[in-house]
């Protein structure tokens, strides 16, 4: 059984702050807003959708107490589908995907709703603690360390300077701004409006197209104290990583993804789905691989999950016409062209999440809809979306466009 | 016999006093412990009895457990939940003193218990302490309280970690438990691990008077009270989520993992933070049972406390010899170390009379004792009149003549054969014949410079470490003509001056510096193989050693080691192995990198004498190879050297006693305190393994790597070192 991507919609993100045009609404509100849309947009029957699966990273307060199901009940979908809340950190939303995927595949139900939501200025990062990091057994056994410091580990230890991710993040600032000056990304965003009809917001808020690279030369390195002062986190990275004498702290609020609010959501299905809702599949998916690695390098996992995609599709690097790496830190998407030798063109053409925002659990979905949408507007057929996961993992979906 | 005994006063205060019979110092065993659960029951029982006061019949309250409890309860416990149960025991009689007949279910308080810290209380007297209702202190500036247990390769499972983190919280507790401070009265106060500080005259009527006044509250512990909240949060709440977060990376950082103890005692703090006081203490208890059958933790007792204690009482001074009755001390040469050694003889009390030929070098040599103790007055370690009677102390002439009178003198000039000799023929002349000549040369044989003295059985070698005033070790080197009155009063020095003494035989660089020296060689020797030099830094962190050996060399000087290459290639001739590493020495030295004293060497420095970062030149002049080896191997590479050449000292006689052979190289040079010493790390391993390691890094290094043969002897007769 193969399984299609039938569509594909996010909300703008907005800034994950308490001035965030979508503060003032829940996670659920915003999630259930999405799913809505969704089904109104493929106007399906919603008796064939068999689940939910909602990605979302930090699940306490009202991100908490398995969301998806709470989504389900508040939104117009039927009270027959159950919801299944899911947290791979910042994969969550591909993931989602990927489970709905396979499931079809593996003939356990033909139609699903499949994304995430993030609202960081709600339920802020690292709420819902994480043993991994205090567990002393776990910490210290096997270098853990906080993400940041992990990105400029890639940095030091691949060789990008200061300004290689300087120039990185302003490029993806003006990239961010065409696809949105050309309406790249109409075909899937839908302006979120509340529920006496004020607009909520329109477009992607945390962009800064005229960040230069003096603008962002003046900004101070935000792991820098934590790493090599208090409490020493560099030390730490040296006991894994003892040919390197120090650690270089390149990556800054300018060079590394945004903290916005912000949801997505696909619906996949069966060929045999497409038929019985009269809808014409957008694309397939061609495989999905996930892969876990060093936790303290910790963001490297797109290369081996991407290896491990490839391999199960028999395909090459070179078959693939379009990248979306998910750009937590300008080192990830660095290392990950570095590392296939691929061409910068063919990778993140639209920006992404240091210009745009990353919100966690939806991200996942917002790239795999921007590669779609992408896929289809050039006319290309091979696309892959990959991010780099907290704890030291990775996720690839590679589709076809059809 | 007993250790404790129990009084009950007319107020209804009883009594239970600690002084065991025949001993300086209350150490607590196990009938100590049953004495005083027993005393406790029965003071908790007797109706007239109104509150409790512990104290102490000696000048301190203790030095903490006897370690043969832990010894014999590791021996008599087959499995790690035998020990756990004899922990908790000690918890059980523990905690009937922190509830003294009260029920934290029903909140009903017992009986008030006050403890009267005379003096040092440390280990299982702080444990004791804390168990009870109130802390009171004498101020009394020699002692010190607090919980040393992690100094020596455990950490504190009696109660203490589990208590003083509820008290404290995680960051105020965490200098105490993770690295053994021990403060004074005053500063124990303001670090709230004491309640009271009171006079020492007053110290037991305070005790008795708090006692009697105690109301419920007082009594009922803050964590067996409803709704305790630990200060500072515990691991999930957002402020302790980041204080535990940051406490993981400074131990691992600080310690680079190789301290399981560490490890354990964060571990307990965080479990226990999320457990009832009691399920936290079995916690506790399950934590410390893993740590003492931990090989680690093993050695690191025997080496760093049982045995250097051993040695320092004398194990190896020969016997049957008169003590050493000293009031002035002759040190010639004001240098860094004939300067140091004035010093810490002129801290002993000895008078002390230092001469160097050179005024100018006197005077430099005074100026550097004085700011020494300029400093520690101002970091409040020292009175100003005491830095003062120390300086008093001390005479200061460029005449060697000034050591007429003197029964010991100790020779601390420029490392020059010529130079020394024509020195010890001088003062041979100036004192009388019964004086003792010591020379402090850290690398040239005893038996060749004894040829230039008078009486060569009263010649010995004095090898301190610098700095002097920092370094406990001090090897004795004994010549063959050396007589044994003369090393006993060689020891009895270095005892005076509150040094660790081994006694070695005579041989090129003694012992420590016979072991230090392939160390940095080895190091230095990567850099010529084309390793990263970062990663020989920091693959001497990860097996422990306080310096790399690229930062040693820096340190230590490139012209001193290759005035050492220079000196040992005229003296071996033939003998002498080239190698890699006078290379990179002779190379960096040839152009005027010298290290630290020249503001350059392997690393870079500011023109203040910062170091910055290893020199980027150094890959100009051996470009690091494209096949870098494992951290493994460098790591093996770095400890094998030391543990080959110190069981070659063993082999050839320069070391008699492997204790001596640990203690040394864990206080001399800093050899891996983790292990125990070169001679434990070998046991912990296992003879076989060791031999494997050595022959495996021989086919790939070359022959220094060989086994030595009484390894092979060893593995023949199925022996172990200890």
């Amino acid at each position: 059984m193969e399984a299609f991507i039938y569509d594909s919609v996010r909300t703008p993100r907005g800034k994950g702050k308490k001035d965030g045009s979508l503060h003032e609404i829940t996670s659920v509100w915003l999630s259930s807003f999405i799913l809505n849309k969704l089904l109104e947009r493929a106007d399906i029957d919603p008796k064939t959708i068999d689940d939910l699966i909602w990605g979302n990273v930090t699940q306490v307060g009202e991100q908490g107490g398995c969301l998806a199901r709470s989504a389900v009940l508040y939104s117009n979908l039927d009270d027959n589908i159950p919801g299944l809340a899911i947290n791979r950190f910042c994969a969550s939303g591909l993931e989602a995907v990927n489970l709905a995927a396979n499931q079809i595949r593996g003939n356990a139900g033909t139609g699903y709703i499949a994304g995430g939501v993030e609202m960081l200025g709600r339920v802020p990062m690292g709420s819902d603690g994480a043993a991994m990091l205090v567990d002393p057994t776990i910490a210290m056994n096997h270098s853990i360390i906080p993400q940041g410091v992990s990105a400029d580990l890639i940095a030091t230890k691949y060789g990008f300077s200061r300004l290689d991710c300087d120039q990185y993040a302003v490029e993806s600032q003006r990239r961010a701004e065409i696809a949105w000056k050309e309406k790249r990304f109409d075909k899937s965003v839908i302006p979120v409006v509340d529920d006496i009809g004020a607009t909520l917001l329109e477009m992607d808020e945390h962009l800064r197209p005229d960040t230069d690279l003096a603008a962002l030369e003046g900004l101070d390195p935000s792991f820098k104290q934590m790493g090599e002062v208090m409490p020493g986190f560099d030390k730490v990275a040296l006991l894994k990583y003892p040919e390197l004498e120090k650690i270089n702290h390149v990556h800054h609020a300018g060079n590394s993804s945004g903290i916005v609010d912000g949801a997505a959501a696909l619906l996949i299905g069966s060929r045999e789905f497409g038929e019985i809702n009269d809808l014409t599949p957008r694309a397939r998916i061609v495989t999905t691989a996930k892969s876990g690695s060093d936790p303290t390098i910790m963001l490297t996992g797109p290369i081996p999950a991407s290896e491990k995609a490839l391999k199960q599709a028999s395909l090459n690097i070179s078959d693939i016409d379009l990248f979306e790496v998910n750009e937590a830190f300008s080192s990830v998407p660095l290392r990950f062209i570095q590392h296939y030798d691929l061409d910068p063109e063919m990778v993140n053409v639209n920006g992404g999440a240091i210009a745009m925002g990353h919100p966690l659990g939806a991200t996942g979905a917002i790239i795999l809809g921007t590669l779609l949408d992408e896929l289809e507007r050039t006319n290309k057929t091979l696309g892959l979306a990959t991010l780099c996961v907290a704890g030291g993992m990775g996720v690839t979906t590679i589709i076809e466009n059809l | 016999m007993a250790d404790f005994y129990f009084d009950i006063d007319q107020s209804g205060v009883a009594t239970i006093t600690w002084d065991c019979p025949d001993k300086f110092m209350n150490l607590m065993s196990w009938e100590g412990f049953n004495e005083l659960d027993t005393f406790m029951n029965q003071a908790i029982s007797d109706p007239t009895v109104k509150g409790i006061v512990l104290a102490s019949g000696k000048d301190t309250f203790t030095g903490g457990m006897d370690l043969k409890v832990l010894g014999s309860m590791k021996q008599n416990s087959s499995t790690d939940l035998d020990v756990f149960n004899g922990i908790m025991t000690i918890h059980r009689i523990l905690r009937n003193i922190e509830l003294a007949g009260g029920d934290p279910k029903t909140g009903k308080a017992g009986k008030p218990v006050a403890i009267a810290l005379n003096g040092t209380s440390v280990g299982i007297g702080y444990e004791i302490a804390i168990s009870t209702h109130r802390i009171i202190c004498a101020d009394n500036p020699k002692a010190s309280i607090g919980l040393p247990e992690i100094l020596v390769g455990i950490f504190p499972g009696g109660g203490g970690t589990t208590r003083l983190a509820r008290r404290l919280g995680i960051l105020a507790a965490a200098p105490f438990i993770l690295k053994g401070k021990t403060p004074k009265p005053k500063d124990a106060l303001d670090a709230g691990l004491v309640d009271e500080v009171v006079s020492p005259e007053l110290l037991i009527s305070r005790a008795k008077e708090w006692v009697l006044n105690a109301t419920s509250d007082d009594i009922i512990k803050p964590w067996d009270k409803k709704g305790f909240k630990i200060p500072g949060g515990s691991p999930y709440d957002r402020q302790g989520f980041l204080s535990f977060a940051g406490a993981s990376a400074l131990i691992a950082g600080e310690t680079q993992c190789l301290y399981p103890a560490a490890q354990a005692a964060i571990s307990t703090i965080y479990e226990g933070m999320m457990l009832p006081f009691d399920q936290a203490i079995r916690n506790e208890a399950k934590w410390f049972a893993k740590i003492l059958v931990n090989p680690s933790s093993s050695a690191m007792i025997n080496t760093l406390f049982v045995n250097k204690k051993l040695l320092e009482k004398g194990h190896r001074r020969p016997k049957d010899t008169p003590k050493l009755n000293l009031h002035g001390l002759g040190v010639i040469g004001a240098g860094m170390m004939g300067s140091g050694i004035a010093q810490v003889a002129a801290q002993s009390g000895l008078s002390v009379f230092l001469v160097d030929k050179d005024e100018m070098a006197l005077e430099k040599g005074k100026g550097k004792i004085q700011s020494i103790l300029e400093r520690d007055v101002a970091r409040g370690r020292m009175s100003t009149e005491k830095a003062q009677s120390i300086i008093e102390r001390i005479s200061f002439s460029t005449d060697l003549s000034a050591l007429r009178d003197c029964k010991f003198v100790i020779e601390a000039v420029f490392e020059d054969p010529d130079i020394k000799a024509e020195i010890f023929r001088q003062v041979s002349d100036i004192v009388s014949e019964d004086c003792l000549i010591a020379s402090n040369t850290s690398t040239l044989p005893i038996s060749d410079l004894s040829k230039s003295v008078s009486k060569p059985e009263r010649f010995v070698g004095i090898h301190f470490f610098s700095p002097v005033q920092r370094m406990a070790l001090v090897e004795i080197i004994k010549n063959r003509q050396t007589n044994d009155e003369t090393v006993s009063q060689a020891f009895d020095l270095v005892r005076k001056l509150r040094k660790t003494p081994i006694v070695v035989n005579d041989s090129r660089f003694f012992y420590a510096n016979r072991c230090i020296i392939p160390y940095v060689n080895e190091g230095v020797s990567m850099v010529g193989e084309g390793y990263h030099p970062a990663l020989i830094e920091n693959a001497a962190k990860q097996i422990g050693m306080p310096l790399g050996p690229l930062q040693l060399i820096d340190e230590t000087s490139l012209e001193l080691a290759v005035h050492i290459a220079t000196a040992s290639r005229e003296a071996l001739g033939d003998d002498y192995m080239e190698n890699d590493a006078d290379r990179v020495v002779f190379k960096l030295a040839g152009i005027g990198r010298l290290g630290r004293k020249s503001n350059a060497g392997f690393y870079e420095y500011d023109s203040k004498g910062k170091r910055l970062g290893l020199w980027e030149g150094i890959g100009n002049l051996f470009p690091p190879s494209s096949d870098q080896p494992s951290v493994t191997t460098v790591k093996d590479r770095l400890l094998l050297i030391q543990v080959v050449e110190a069981i070659k000292t063993l082999q050839e006689d320069v070391l008699v006693d492997v204790r001596e052979g640990d203690v040394g190289a864990i206080f001399g040079w800093g050899f891996a305190p983790w292990s125990g010493g070169p001679f434990s790390w070998v046991d912990t391993q296992g003879i076989d393994q060791t031999i494997t390691l050595c022959s495996s890094l021989e086919n790939q290094f070359g022959k220094r790597f060989e086994p030595p043969a009484l390894l092979q002897e060893m593995k023949l007769d199925k022996r172990t070192f200890y």
